[in-house]
């Protein structure tokens, strides 16, 4: 496919635009459908599909395995991060009310960082399976 | 009465077809990949399942609007996501497994792998 | 207090993904060790705390229950969870040595934070009371557990892994199903909820169906007689340390699970009604005597433990199908005492792997003779695997035997003592092989697959059989402790 010129130029097209709708639902998962899960897999596809037109030679230089592998570990660490840090100020494991002054600001902090951390393993993840796969099966 | 109570849980009568299908090829299958595609549908079933326990006759997305008073249960849906990543991961193990079978035993078919393994 | 409860979960969740990115097997063994101790300490700090019968509740992320996930731990909860990070000690103490030899370099940090996740999700079994939250923590477990299998040496740990993730995939669905039933009827998913409405809910049908799904799904997660398949196989090829792990924890964590969906979740009066107490202790006979008769006919030390696992499971499950304090008190005492018995004998046959490369006992002919302090405490535990007095195994046993006379069940007794009888076989197959098949001693680099660069048994792996072994005779002379943490465990699940 690496040579099809309609694919390679569709796919510069449609990547940023589907970077751009991940984070969409990103940010926009506390107040509608949507957050880290979702995200984090339509996120992932842009990678996906600019490593199916492009191969995966130029996949991996644009995004590394090992950054991948920091990233899924760190998206833990920022979901068990906001547990322990509001633990720390006073509530129980995840409870987000203690984030801030105010419980609902406080909901609103924990949810976004909380689903940021998902989004980030999800989408790390799922880019590890590809590589990792894909690079396994072809000779 | 019969007839209305199957129409009435036509989507039940249909999760249960699914799931069996997932399940028959799971268990019928020699091939590796396929029993792996038999296990995700019958998790998908599952899945099926329990987004159809969530829907209220009549209720709306449970979003909340001064317009709407009823809304579907959104429980269930939110336990689904959860297993829907288990699924995902599991899914991917198997393949994972299945890869690492055919390079050590150049093979995805259980008769020929168990058949392997009994003669040493 | 109340937050040492989660820290439980907490630690290893945040450790496992440090353990994942630092490349260096000394410091990811020492996380790994570091985070059972840990978890060791506030178990039986929290036991300590429950077990006159209190409880602690921990509501997570300040949610009430039932809309929250709830903790509620009590005596047994605490029981399991030390069980757990108990074994996991032993585990990782033995890994020292074994799990550079077995496993590649490079996948070493990867095998550690795949173990610890492992230990999180059978902590999170043992803590949540939320069943749903089981679920996810059945499926953390398991995955963990499948790719820890998977990294044995040989390949058939491959296929072994493949059938394990089939068969314990259809077991967790199956659960779901059944909580998908139950929440159905109850609208709920937390346990005391549901246990307190129980008698509210309109359709019978729904719970009967969600109560048989769930016991099937956990029944193949725990190798109950019929569903059994995955069991040895699993545990023959998994890296010894794994062995060690599953075989002393896995089984007994989904026990625990079914004690608490039959005890707990559902009222007892309803399921005695279904016949269930009859068919569940047949399963469980019949599971004695065919675990110990294969057991009797294995020839490698490793397969010959897996099917005495099958069978010892059998007892529990005889245990908790009796319906009294006592029979109840002696299955929990035996989820204990096999985990010590089990794990003790799973390292004897990890070290005697380590040095002779083999686990056939055929070709391990005299090696007792060579490796006496080893051999002696293969020997101690597999008295305690036979029951013999002064050792954990006849601690159970004699209370198992007490509860059936005191329910008349003459099959049962005979069956314990047919059980034991076939026992005596297998163990004593162990300690000829290793002692008496042969009269000279057979030196290490005799053994033709053994690798004479390999002088001694390593000190770690020493320790942590000498710990199982004389913490089964500590346990069997003193039995204070395990029994008082069992019977108020027993004493809360029968509301008595």
């Amino acid at each position: 496919m690496e040579n099809d010129l309609i694919l390679r130029v569709v796919t510069k097209w449609l990547s940023p635009i589907i970077i751009l709708f991940a984070l969409y639902v990103q940010f926009h998962g506390d107040y509608s459908p949507g957050g880290g899960f979702q995200a984090g897999v339509i996120f992932s596809s842009a990678i996906l599909l600019y490593s199916l037109t492009y191969g995966l030679d130029a996949a991996l230089k644009l995004i590394p395995e090992s950054a991948l592998r920091l990233g899924a570990s760190l998206g833990v660490l920022i979901y068990g991060g906001v547990g322990v840090t509001s633990m720390i100020l006073g509530g129980n494991f995840l409870d987000y009310s203690v984030l801030a002054s105010t419980p609902i600001a406080g909901q609103h902090i924990g949810i976004i960082v909380i689903e940021l951390g998902v989004g980030l393993t999800v989408a790390s993840v799922m880019v590890l399976l590809f590589f990792t796969f894909s690079r396994r099966v072809t000779p | 009465m019969m007839i209305d109570y199957m129409l009435g849980h036509v989507n039940y009568w249909l999760i249960v077809a699914v799931m069996m299908v997932g399940l028959y090829t799971l268990m019928s299958r020699s091939n590796l990949i396929k029993k792996l595609a038999g296990l995700a549908m019958f998790q998908t079933a599952v899945i099926l399942f329990y987004v159809s326990l969530g829907k209220v006759t009549g209720g709306t997305v449970p979003i909340v609007d001064a317009k709407f008073s009823l809304y579907s249960n959104p429980l269930p849906q939110v336990l689904m996501l959860t297993a829907i990543v288990v699924g995902v991961a599991t899914t991917a193990l198997g393949f994972a497994l299945v890869i690492r079978i055919k390079e050590a035993y150049n093979t995805v078919e259980e008769n020929e792998i168990s058949a392997m393994d009994e003669k040493e | 207090m109340e937050q040492l409860t989660i820290l439980l979960i907490v630690i290893p969740l945040m450790v496992a993904p440090i353990t994942a990115l630092i490349p260096s097997e000394k410091i990811t063994w020492f996380l790994t060790l570091a985070v059972c101790l840990i978890s060791f300490a506030i178990s039986s700090f929290i036991l300590y705390q429950v077990i006159d019968g209190t409880h602690v509740i921990y509501e997570l992320g300040g949610w009430r229950p039932p809309w929250g996930i709830e903790y509620k731990i009590d005596s047994l909860n605490a029981f399991v969870a030390l069980i757990v990070s108990g074994i996991g000690i032993l585990a990782s103490l033995f890994a020292y040595r074994s799990v550079p030899s077995e496993i590649d370099n490079k996948t070493i940090p990867l095998f550690y934070a795949a173990f610890q996740l492992c230990l999180l999700g059978l902590l999170g079994i043992a803590l949540t009371g939320d069943i749903f939250n089981l679920f996810v923590f059945l499926e953390i477990s398991s995955l963990s557990s499948y790719a820890l299998i998977s990294m044995g040496k040989h390949r058939k740990a491959l296929s072994a892994a493949f059938s394990y993730l089939i068969l314990g995939t259809i077991g967790a669905t199956f659960f779901l199903i059944g909580v998908g039933f139950l929440f159905a009827a109850s609208g709920s998913l937390n346990t005391a909820d549901i246990a307190n409405r129980f008698s509210s809910f309109e359709d019978m049908q729904l719970v009967e169906t969600a109560l048989i799904f769930m016991i099937m799904g956990i029944a193949l997660k725990a190798a109950i007689f019929p569903l059994h398949s995955w069991l040895p196989n699993a545990y023959v090829h998994a890296p010894s340390t794994v062995g060690i792990f599953l075989s002393a924890t896995a089984t007994k964590v989904s026990i625990y699970v079914l004690l608490r969906i039959l005890y707990d979740l559902y009222p007892i009066a309803y399921w005695v009604e279904m016949l269930l107490p009859q068919i569940m202790l047949s399963m469980g006979c019949v599971a004695v005597i065919y675990g110990s008769y294969r057991a009797c006919q294995q020839v490698e030390m490793k397969r010959l433990l897996a099917f005495s696992s099958i069978a010892q499971i059998g007892y529990m499950v005889i245990g908790f199908s009796l319906v009294s304090q006592l029979g109840l008190t002696a299955s929990i005492i035996h989820l204990f005492n096999h985990a010590l018995i089990k794990s003790t004998l799973f390292i004897g046959a990890g070290i005697l792997l380590y040095r002779a490369n083999t686990t056939e006992l055929s070709s391990l002919r005299g090696l007792g003779k060579e490796m006496p302090w080893t051999f002696a405490a293969i020997a101690l535990a597999g008295l305690s695997l036979i029951g013999v007095p002064g050792t954990v195994g006849f601690v159970t046993k004699w209370y198992l035997l007490e509860a059936a006379v005191e329910k008349g069940m003459w099959i049962v007794v005979i069956t314990i003592v047919v059980g034991s009888v076939l026992a005596i076989g297998y163990v004593w197959k162990i300690v000829d092989n290793l002692y008496f098949k042969s009269k000279e001693k057979l030196h290490i680099h005799d053994v033709s697959s053994g690798d004479s660069t390999i002088a001694r048994s390593p000190k770690t792996m020493t320790i942590a059989l000498w710990i199982g072994a004389i913490l089964c005779i500590f346990f069997g002379l003193n039995t204070e402790l395990s029994f008082q943490a069992a019977s108020s465990a027993a004493a809360a699940l029968l509301k008595a």
